[in-house]
């Protein structure tokens, strides 16, 4: 059992998960390992009520049935539960730290596209559901550095479940892996793949540089990040233009809010342990 | 300047028997030929921009300075109005290269061109036939994009798309547009074309349904689906006009509960898409961006942040009673988690 999820040559292409996997449309799933679905205490409370044909689209996701001994209607009927199971075993996984581990390096691969947002600068994305009950919403992309919500560009992926990767996923990593947390501003350099351990590094520095509060777990501060980020400013030959500039400075004055907030809890937070 | 140019995609040769063929039928005036325009602008990747009116570009007026920036203007502008060349055409060494001048003048007139009131009407048509694509942002519920550049000058940045609902500016979905200039489209386009066109605009405050302001006044909008520019909507700006934004902000959740904004990973840019809930509130920032205290000049934190926390009404100013947060908290997850499958519909 082990061998497949090592990802040994011979039984690669055996395996339903990694044949799965490979096919078009399925970018965003990562491998759920093995060992993870065959432990029965993952997969409390899915049962025959909520996928059809539970025990044989898991023995299919398991490489343990005998496929040929079914007729084709009925197998079909497998393959879609099995699609389905395996979709709802994935949202829980990808919250396990495994799971996390295995999702942080298809984001460090840019595996789930770039945010369209000019400001960006290219951010990798991460998927989000907006619901945890499968058949309500199509799959997000969450982008870190705006902290929106975007729809893939392609529909092959804008098609997937959001259930299947959870409305938690995203920010769970982020909570994990707080080092992994985008800048808001321009990254330094040109953009590439190597913008998320760039600007992490740029960050650091800017951080250290604006004297922001350490907390107890040694890390810097992300209170004033918001500082950097770019904004778009309608110009009309050169002038701006009345309404969206008032919101403009509305919303720099909500930033500025929150920035003030922050910095005074962190003070306070300081002053305590001292 | 010369890299700039979008790169032509169609071999030489098929270029200048193209430009042969409509040279030689545009003598005729009749516009059922395909004219230069018509067959750029009908180019794979071509689709944003519209078919400049002839008359337009033959008054010198509009072209006053071009001369300077295009190579080969003479023939650039002879081949983009197919105008038959004059016999000293050896001159030119390569048909190439005048067609990548005449991309780059037709470009910058057309920049000019729709900024004018019949250039900007043709962009409406395609505006609302949704030739520009849709605002990737999932809360803008696929609002229709502009073509809009970040600079006047070619060669410095490709096309963007501007979101009227949240006012982004985004990358093209397909890379066939990588290679249209920006300055092809100019930074005043889209900006005069709400101006010209503010019903499609969103209106810059978003207000909570009467009933979530009494409950909860939050930010956070329960009724995302509010009909656009629908019955109960009104404007009190008379000089607005626009609809009724679709001002639904993304809130993060771990199994149901918002992250903190008090957590490193916690939301930071909430306010990128946020809006004031009334028109009147955007009145209560001064120039420097600063939250107007009333009767009081100073601008101490504390005091902004008690502004702060009047104006949202989500007793934000109260930082320290941990207690009334995480009632909140629950009653607003409650809250939404009814609301949403109702209110956010999802193109299938």
């Amino acid at each position: 059992m082990d061998d497949l999820s090592t990802g040994s040559e011979s039984d690669y292409s055996n395996s339903w998960i990694s044949w799965f996997l490979s096919t078009k449309g399925n970018e965003y799933f990562a491998e759920v390992d093995e060992d993870y679905i065959l432990d029965r205490f993952n997969l409390t409370g899915l049962n025959g009520e909520v996928v059809q044909e539970y025990s044989r689209a898991l023995n299919l996701i398991t490489d343990n049935l005998d496929e040929d001994s079914l007729d084709d209607d009925v197998r079909e009927a497998v393959e879609t539960s099995a699609r389905f199971l395996y979709g709802l075993i994935h949202a829980r996984y990808i919250v396990t730290s495994r799971g996390l581990s295995k999702m942080l390096e298809k984001y460090r691969k840019a595996d789930f596209g770039r945010c369209p947002r000019v400001y960006c600068y290219q951010q990798p994305l991460l998927p989000v559901g907006l619901s945890d009950i499968p058949y309500q919403k199509a799959v997000k992309l969450y982008c870190p550095r705006c902290e929106d919500i975007y729809s893939p560009k392609s529909n092959r992926h804008g098609s997937i479940d959001g259930a299947y990767f959870g409305t938690t996923f995203p920010h769970m990593l982020f909570m994990v892996y707080p080092q992994m947390i985008p800048g808001k501003g321009q990254p330094v350099g040109s953009s590439s793949v190597a913008d998320v351990n760039r600007s992490l590094a740029n960050q650091q520095k800017s951080e250290n540089n604006s004297g922001g509060g350490q907390n107890s777990l040694g890390s810097i501060s992300t209170s004033s990040v918001a500082n950097k980020a770019e904004r778009y400013e309608p110009r009309i030959f050169g002038f701006k233009v009345n309404e969206d500039a008032k919101l403009s400075r509305w919303r720099t004055a909500r930033r500025n809010a929150q920035i003030s907030r922050l910095e005074n809890l962190e003070r306070e937070q300081g002053q305590t342990n001292l | 300047m010369a890299s700039s140019a979008p790169p032509v995609e169609m071999d030489p040769d098929e270029l200048e028997e193209e430009a042969f063929d409509s040279s030689s039928q545009a003598s005729s005036t009749a516009t059922s030929t395909l004219t230069w325009i018509n067959w750029y602008t009908s180019l794979p990747g071509h689709d944003y921009f519209c078919d400049v009116h002839e008359d337009f570009i033959e008054d010198d007026f509009n072209l006053t300075g071009l001369q300077a920036m295009v190579p080969f203007f003479k023939e650039a502008l002879e081949m983009v109005l197919d105008v038959e060349p004059e016999e000293d055409s050896n001159k030119i060494p390569d048909v190439s290269i005048v067609e990548s001048s005449a991309e780059l003048l037709y470009g910058l007139v057309h920049q000019r061109f729709i900024l004018t009131k019949v250039g900007l009407s043709c962009m409406v048509e395609k505006y609302e036939a949704g030739h520009f694509g849709a605002c990737p942002r999932v809360f803008c519920h696929a609002t229709p994009v502009l073509p809009c550049g970040r600079a006047d000058m070619p060669g410095i940045d490709t096309v963007k798309l501007y979101c009227p609902n949240c006012g982004d500016i985004y990358t093209p979905p397909s890379s066939k547009y990588a290679s249209v200039d920006g300055a092809f489209f100019g930074t005043t386009f889209s900006p005069l074309f709400f101006q010209q066109y503010p019903e499609l605009l969103s209106a810059p405050f978003f207000a909570t349904g009467p009933a979530a302001a009494q409950s909860s006044s939050r930010t956070t909008p329960v009724d995302s689906s509010a009909p656009v520019g629908g019955g109960t909507f009104t404007n009190p700006n008379p000089h607005g006009g626009q609809k009724a934004a679709l001002g639904r902000v993304y809130v993060p959740r771990i199994y149901g509960f918002k992250v903190s904004e008090r957590a490193r990973s916690g939301p930071r840019m909430k306010w990128l898409r946020e809006r004031p809930e009334r028109f009147d509130d955007l009145d209560k920032v001064d120039w420097k961006s600063r939250f107007i205290v009333e009767g009081q000049n100073t601008e101490g934190d504390d005091e902004l942040m008690a502004s702060i926390g009047k104006q949202s009404g989500q007793g934000k100013g109260k930082l320290f009673d941990d207690e009334d947060d995480i009632v909140e908290d629950d009653d607003e997850s409650e809250e939404e988690e009814e609301n949403a499958p109702t209110t956010i519909a999802v193109p299938s």
